[in-house]
């Protein structure tokens, strides 16, 4: 199990250098000059000297590559030009936000969509599994970000249960159900793509598995049938549903993006969307390493878990 | 369940149907937006701001800026189709082109193109596309690009994925060979073969990539003013949301309408392009077989049923057997016909696994049944007790008596008290029969605590004695074993202890040694046939092999397309076969005992379960075929003990 561990956090550094070398050489490609695009056409041809003097700029690629490794490996993504304040500094205020409601959506998703899958395979044929198709075709064809419009349109505006936007009342905020009434909305939007194609690929996974002898076996045991569908057959499911939801882990994190600017969620969605809109490289580059490590982290963690569910996997 | 398949099938072409009406509907209209006699969509009458829908000239009202929302609808329209589907159609080529000169080609191509879309992949699907924009600036075209770049993996795994198991095939060899060049096999033989994979990997993106540009648009980082697709209209109209909801809902809304479209039609496209699911493999096998209406409402009307023979459910150990007329015949089956009910298109067919089938197993024998893969020999075991998958399986007619009480059409409560407990089964492939994930031990214990309410310890107890009981050494550590931890020989010593388990009265052994090599097999049998005698147990043994049969049994049924066609005991059917069949089988059996026999060495084959002749289902591969054989069903002839299905044997015979 350690020796498990410690392999694939090994096969990590490998996948975290590809990472930073995407990141970096997309970002070099930038037409123009980073230094130029900051500040802007009126700059004086001397500060724009000046800044990409600082900014390394007038260095080979390769080398600059290097030299921005060895400072993201300490912490270091350099300044962010428009907050006027450290990269990592601004992405990790952001972090907390963002793994807050893209955790409650997940779990969301994951609760649901597991439990509308297995409803579905067990009763197949019958009214459920058509109405989970139904609902599965919403919930995959839905744009979040109008989604989000909507529950704010009609559980804020009309019928005032939910705060409109925000994570925190702007008065007497910050306690922990202020919050949890300002996560409902979103992180309930942001769910439901998510539980669409877990609930999509719990069913057709537990058809699949619901085949094999041993459920047959499960049952020539003459045990009740809840026993063979959860201890027998969802289990066996549940190993192959692990890692698709790491993945689906990612195409949270990214919808959260769109969930964070319709109910102005202080996260790094919204965070790299305002660096992009102002241009701000180092800012976007920051985020963007930084949520693709802890992608990385989350789909090991779920590689682990499966490792723990199955015993077959050797180490 | 005929009746449920096609309201399916039904219920799912409608639906394509439906989604292929919605897309053309969308397609036509935004094509024609030029000619449509629409204002210009970037007309802006201030005094039309925010005007609601339904006013006159504006149907659907006007945005904060006074444009006509129809128009500019249909044009927005316009433009997200076509950006989402310029960006399937880039994500498509270059991801297929990736993904089929991965393939071709191989070595270091393969692995740096792989690696590199690994890579792509591991991150979060957006935040790549929002990089690319960070990139290229915000913009429409940009927005484009974006997304087409974060699509392309998916193309470009599914696409290798699909080739690298053609460029195996022989065919592909052949073209090399025959001089084509490798464009040509490439383009000329490899795209054809793979294109399915592509319109279905199309068909699962497509949706996405509409909604994840008209996000980006959404979010300020597409469709730039004057330009607009259904994103951006979206994004502006969020401002008077209050005021005017309509200038956000109705983007939104076509968007949905257009997805849920695109997602309809491509689910009829996998449906009919994908072999996995056309196969029907994604189909769950129900706690029971199904009984027919019919033969159910026959024996609730009571003639059938023998009143007063019921056992007590909680009958301790229910070794006492039942008392009564079934004492000596715990296990009798009578005209059995368990169906596989199959689809071609929109009529049903009946595939006849059993057809007919009767046999008893008197208290304390072993009963073979013999037949060629396919005889029917399986589902007859597996119809005791509800084990034959529903769908297809369908218990048409029959009887199936234990210790007097019907079992066809029992509740499923019933059923579940005898399965483990009074009629257990070893099955045939103790590597897929024993759950993975389960130690060996819990999987024996849980049936003990089932049936017997025993505890947690004293279930794991039992579990361990019984691993002892059929000799696994070391019991005492083996109890903690996942399956795959033991040799296939353990394994199958496990699916015995469980079979064991609650001292049944009948085990129902379905092919158990046949997965096994042979000393193995001999271990196994030995086994077996101890712990029948040792517990007096009824043990029905199915086998293809004559020998194994002759090893364990007293009698022996002789099945063949889905027929008993012969039964005796095991020295008649050796000595003197009745059937044709069975002579010609026993003619395969050098010596009685010689156990590596299988089965085999008749020319032909059966005849096809859903299209049976009328007459004799042998007649075709009988080297003594008449006329008069093929005019007639052939019934069974002889008395209960000795019979044989041929119209040779004369009835004193037997
Ligand atoms: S009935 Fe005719 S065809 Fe059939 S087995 Fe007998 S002799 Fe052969």
């Amino acid at each position: 199990m350690h020796r498990y561990i410690i392999k694939r956090l090994i096969l990590m550094i490998p996948v975290l250098l590809g990472i930073s070398i995407i990141v970096f050489f997309i970002m070099a490609l930038i037409p123009g000059d980073a230094a130029q695009a900051i500040l802007g056409s009126f700059a004086t041809p001397e500060n724009v000297a000046r800044l990409r003097a600082e900014l390394g700029l007038d260095k080979p690629l390769v080398q600059r590559y290097f030299i921005w490794l060895g400072n993201i490996v300490q912490g270091d993504f350099g300044r962010s030009y428009s907050l006027d304040r450290p990269v990592i500094d601004e992405v990790l205020d952001r972090l907390g936000p963002t793994m807050l409601l893209a955790g409650t959506s997940l779990i969301l998703a994951s609760i649901l969509g597991m439990f509308a899958g297995i409803v579905a395979a067990i009763k197949q044929f019958g009214w459920q599994d058509a109405a989970f198709t139904f609902v599965v075709l919403i919930g995959i064809s839905t744009p979040s970000f109008w989604l989000g419009l909507m529950f704010v349109l009609l559980f804020s505006l009309q019928l005032g249960w939910f705060p409109v936007s925000g994570m925190t009342a702007v008065v007497g905020g910050g306690g922990f159900l202020d919050v949890v009434r300002h996560l409902v909305l979103p992180s309930v939007t942001l769910a439901v793509v998510a539980t669409g194609v877990i609930a999509r690929l719990t069913r057709s996974t537990m058809l699949e598995v619901l085949r094999r002898d041993f459920v047959r076996s499960a049952r020539a045991k003459g045990l009740p049938e809840r026993t063979v569908i959860m201890k027998h057959a969802f289990r066996n499911a549940l190993v192959n549903i692990i890692p698709v939801l790491g993945i689906q882990a990612g195409f949270v994190i990214g919808g959260a993006v769109y969930i964070e600017t319709v109910f102005q969620w202080p996260g790094i969605g919204r965070m790299l969307v305002n660096a992009i809109l102002t241009r701000d490289v180092l800012l976007v580059q920051g985020g963007v390493v930084v949520v693709a490590a802890i992608y990385v982290v989350i789909n090991l963690m779920a590689d682990v878990l499966q490792h723990v569910l199955d015993p077959r996997i050797s180490v | 369940m005929a009746v449920h398949s096609k309201f399916r099938r039904f219920f799912y072409n409608r639906l394509a149907t439906v989604g292929l009406f919605i897309v053309l509907v969308v397609l036509v209209v935004s094509a024609a937006a030029p000619i449509l006699p629409l204002t210009d969509p970037n007309q802006t009458v201030l005094t039309n701001r925010l005007l609601p829908p339904g006013s006159e000239g504006h149907p659907l009202g006007a945005d904060e800026l006074g444009r006509d929302m129809l128009s500019r609808l249909i044009w927005g329209t316009r433009v997200s189709l076509a950006v989402g589907l310029s960006a399937t159609a880039i994500a498509a080529l270059v991801g297929s082109l990736i993904g089929i000169f991965a393939a071709f080609y191989g070595g270091w191509l393969d692995n740096t193109l792989m690696r590199g879309i690994d890579m792509l992949m591991a991150f979060p699907y957006m935040l790549l596309a929002l990089a690319i924009v960070a990139v290229l600036g915000a913009g429409l075209f940009n927005a484009l690009v974006a997304i087409s770049v974060v699509n392309i993996p998916f193309f470009a795994r599914n696409v290798r994925g699909a080739t690298v198991g053609l460029v195996r095939l022989e065919y592909v060899d052949a073209a090399r060979l025959s001089g084509k060049s490798d464009m040509e096999v490439l383009f000329g033989e490899l795209l054809p073969n793979v294109l399915p994979v592509i319109f279905i990997t199309i068909s699962t993106t497509v949706g996405w990539m509409i909604l994840e540009t008209a996000g980006l648009s959404f979010l300020g980082l597409g469709a730039q003013p004057p330009t607009a697709d259904l994103g951006s209209m979206l994004g502006e109209g969020r401002k008077s949301i209050l005021v005017a909801p309509h200038v956000a809902t109705l983007p939104g809304l076509v968007i949905l309408v257009l997805v849920i479209g695109i997602n309809l039609l491509g689910d009829g496209l996998r449906d009919v392009l994908d072999p996995y699911l056309r196969s029907g493999a994604l189909v769950s096998p129900r706690p029971a077989t199904e009984v027919d209406t019919d033969l159910r409402r026959r024996l609730r009307s009571g003639d059938a049923v023998e009143p007063g023979t019921e056992v007590s459910p909680d009958g301790p150990g229910g070794n006492d057997g039942g008392g009564n007329d079934g004492g000596t015949v715990p296990l009798s089956v009578r005209e059995l016909r368990t169906w596989f009910w199959q689809r071609s298109g929109r009529t049903s067919s009946a595939v006849r696994a059993t057809d007919g089938v009767s046999f008893q197993v008197p208290r304390g024998a072993a009963l073979g049944i013999m037949g060629e893969s396919g005889s029917g020999k399986s589902v007859t075991a597996l119809s005791v007790l509800g084990l034959v998958p529903t769908p297809p399986g369908r218990i048409m007619d029959g009887s199936i008596r234990f210790n007097g009480e019907e079992l066809i059409g029992a509740p499923i409560e019933r059923l579940r008290h005898y399965r483990g407990n009074r009629i257990a089964y070893i099955f045939q492939n103790p590597m897929t029969s024993l759950n993975p994930l389960i130690t060996v031990g819990e999987q024996i214990a849980e049936s003990v605590r089932h049936h017997q309410g025993v505890s947690r310890a004293a279930a794991r107890e039992r579990a361990q004695e019984l691993m002892d009981k059929v000799q696994i050494p070391n019991a005492a550590a083996r109890v903690d074993s996942y399956p795959h931890e033991l040799s296939g020989g353990m394994r199958q010593r496990v699916g015995i202890a469980v079979a064991l388990a609650n001292d049944p009265d009948v085990i129902i052994a379905d092919e158990p040694t046949t997965a096994l090599d042979v000393t193995i097999q001999a271990q196994i049998l030995k086994l077996l046939d101890d712990l029948r005698r040792s517990e007096g147990v009824s043990l029905v043994f199915i086998s293809h092999d004559f020998g194994v049969i002759s090893e364990l049994c007293d009698r022996v049924v002789v099945m063949y397309a889905g027929q008993v066609v012969e039964s005796g005991t095991v020295d008649e059917i050796y000595r003197h076969p009745l059937h044709p069949y069975t002579r010609r089988l026993m003619a395969c059996v050098p010596r009685l005992g010689d156990r590596a026999r299988a089965l085999t060495a008749i020319p032909g084959l059966p005849p096809a379960l859903d299209d049976l002749p009328t007459g004799c289902r042998f007649a075709d591969r009988c080297d003594v075929v008449t006329d008069a054989c093929r005019e007639a069903p052939v019934e069974l002839r002889g008395h209960g003990a000795r019979e044989a299905r041929c119209i040779l044997v004369e009835e004193t015979s037997a």
